[in-house]
């Protein structure tokens, strides 16, 4: 039977539950970075990839990923770019705010698949705040991790979001990494080229004792899982994240459906050798 | 005594040239010589003849374009391990960008003249030459379709998307 199906509406989380912003930082010109928590009751607890739906009365709902660390019990963290109407709103909201929130959703990253090997992760864009939840879980389990690789392709120099954070976490001995940039800025002194350019230089890892998880736009997913087989990964060892339209979050609907799966519930992390077929299918 | 290695052996640990043949390495090393260059130089000037590519040892150069009115435009960097320089390949053998060097570089300059002689007079060195000049423009000619696509541009809204 599918999860969904499986317990009354009421516990799968169409119910909202009113949070109240306890913190806002601006990321980058249309990004920025809330901090929530529920009015009455508990934190949220969540896994690494999964999502919430995100809604204010009147306006609409949007599912967000989770961009914080799961392993502090904090404020639920999200990052929200805005792209329309209703993520603008949700940009626009200021401490002391409330929004409603239903969540979290979906199948999260196979972050246990990693222990005893390598775990690389490759982001491109706003798709670092999925891997996020990754870089935290990777690092409060480190000693159970031959080793954690993050690669990371922005558009540009003012386009990387958690900036100094990510800095702090490459130069840092407990993981290894490196960002690039697709266009060059005066004040950039970096790496200028595509994420898969890193994937020849950096990724020094044995393919086979390695998982990958990768998030980013799909085309660029696309052309990272050409990079990674071409150095040797199989398909059932790397890991995406996909984005299709969703309105229940709950596989109901129907909206996020690609071909037999719904992004949403069976979702939206996806090993590679199960959607690779449909990621290159036009009309789905 | 150790006798210092041949150019051909040392062309044969770099990583384009790995498992290449090793007659065919000694052959190649005789059209390379080794530089050096400090930050900031130039490896080569954009519209100025392609007599020499280079294979980067260590250091990162900066493939750029000086645009009037503007400051320098860097397209592409190439690290430790690859090559800067395919203009050599094909005439009319003139550069199409600057090649500049982002720190410490230090490099196998091949001169192209001598090399394509060779190409020409041995069509199968020539022939091996090519098949492993010909993956790295095609993978430098990806490179660049992926940063012609815009790939992390803000998306179009078409209903309610996971923000990722």
């Amino acid at each position: 039977m599918p999860r969904s199906m499986a317990a009354p509406v009421w516990e799968l989380g169409m119910e909202p539950v009113v949070y109240q912003v306890t913190g806002r930082h601006q990321e980058l010109v249309d990004t920025v970075t809330l901090q929530m928590t529920p009015v009455d009751g508990p934190a949220m607890s969540f896994l690494p990839g999964q999502f919430t739906m995100m809604g204010l009365p009147g306006i609409g709902e949007i599912p967000v990923s989770i961009s914080g660390s799961p392993n502090d019990g904090g404020p639920l963290t999200q990052t929200i770019r805005a792209v329309g109407k209703v993520s603008a709103a949700i940009a626009g909201l200021g401490v002391g705010d409330r929004l409603l929130m239903r969540g979290p959703f979906g199948e999260p990253w196979p972050v246990e698949e990693a222990v005893g090997r390598h775990l690389l992760i490759i982001a491109g864009g706003l798709g670092l705040a999925p891997v996020r939840p990754i870089v935290y879980w990777a690092l409060a389990n480190r000693g159970r991790l031959a080793g954690v690789e993050l690669l990371y392709g922005a558009r540009g120099p003012d386009y990387i979001p958690y900036g100094a954070q990510l800095l702090g976490w490459l130069a840092s001995d407990r993981m290894t990494g490196s960002l690039i940039v697709d266009r060059h800025s005066d004040e950039w002194a970096g790496p200028v080229g595509p994420v898969t350019e890193l994937i020849g230089r950096h990724a020094t890892v044995d393919p086979a004792k390695t998982v990958a998880m990768v998030c980013g736009p799909e085309i660029m997913m696309r052309f990272v899982i050409q990079a990674l087989e071409a150095r040797g990964f199989a398909d059932s060892d790397i890991w995406v994240s996909m984005e299709r339209n969703m309105k229940c979050a709950l596989g109901w609907c129907g909206h996020c459906q690609l071909g037999p799966v719904f992004v949403c519930r069976d979702g939206p992390v996806f090993r590679v050798d199960h959607v690779r077929n449909l990621m290159t299918q036009s009309e789905l | 005594m150790v006798q210092p290695k041949t150019m051909g052996a040392l062309l044969a640990e770099h990583p384009i040239f790995q498992g290449f043949d090793p007659e065919a390495t000694e052959f190649l090393g005789g059209c390379a010589s080794n530089h050096h260059f400090a930050f900031d130089e130039f490896l080569f000037r954009a519209d100025q003849p392609a007599e020499r590519f280079y294979l980067i040892r260590t250091g990162d150069v900066a493939l750029e374009l000086d645009m009037t009115g503007r400051k320098r435009l860097v397209i592409h960097t190439i690290h430790p391990g690859q090559i800067v320089g395919a203009s050599w390949l094909l005439p009319p053998y003139r550069w199409r960008f600057d090649a500049r060097a982002l720190g410490d570089v230090r490099a196998f300059g091949i001169d192209a003249t001598c090399l394509r002689n060779k190409c020409d007079a041995n069509p199968d060195f020539g022939y091996a030459v090519f098949k492993r000049f010909l993956p790295l423009v095609a993978e430098r000619l990806l490179a660049t379709r992926m940063q012609l696509l815009d790939l992390y541009a803000p998306p179009v809204e078409v209903g309610a998307k996971l923000q990722a």
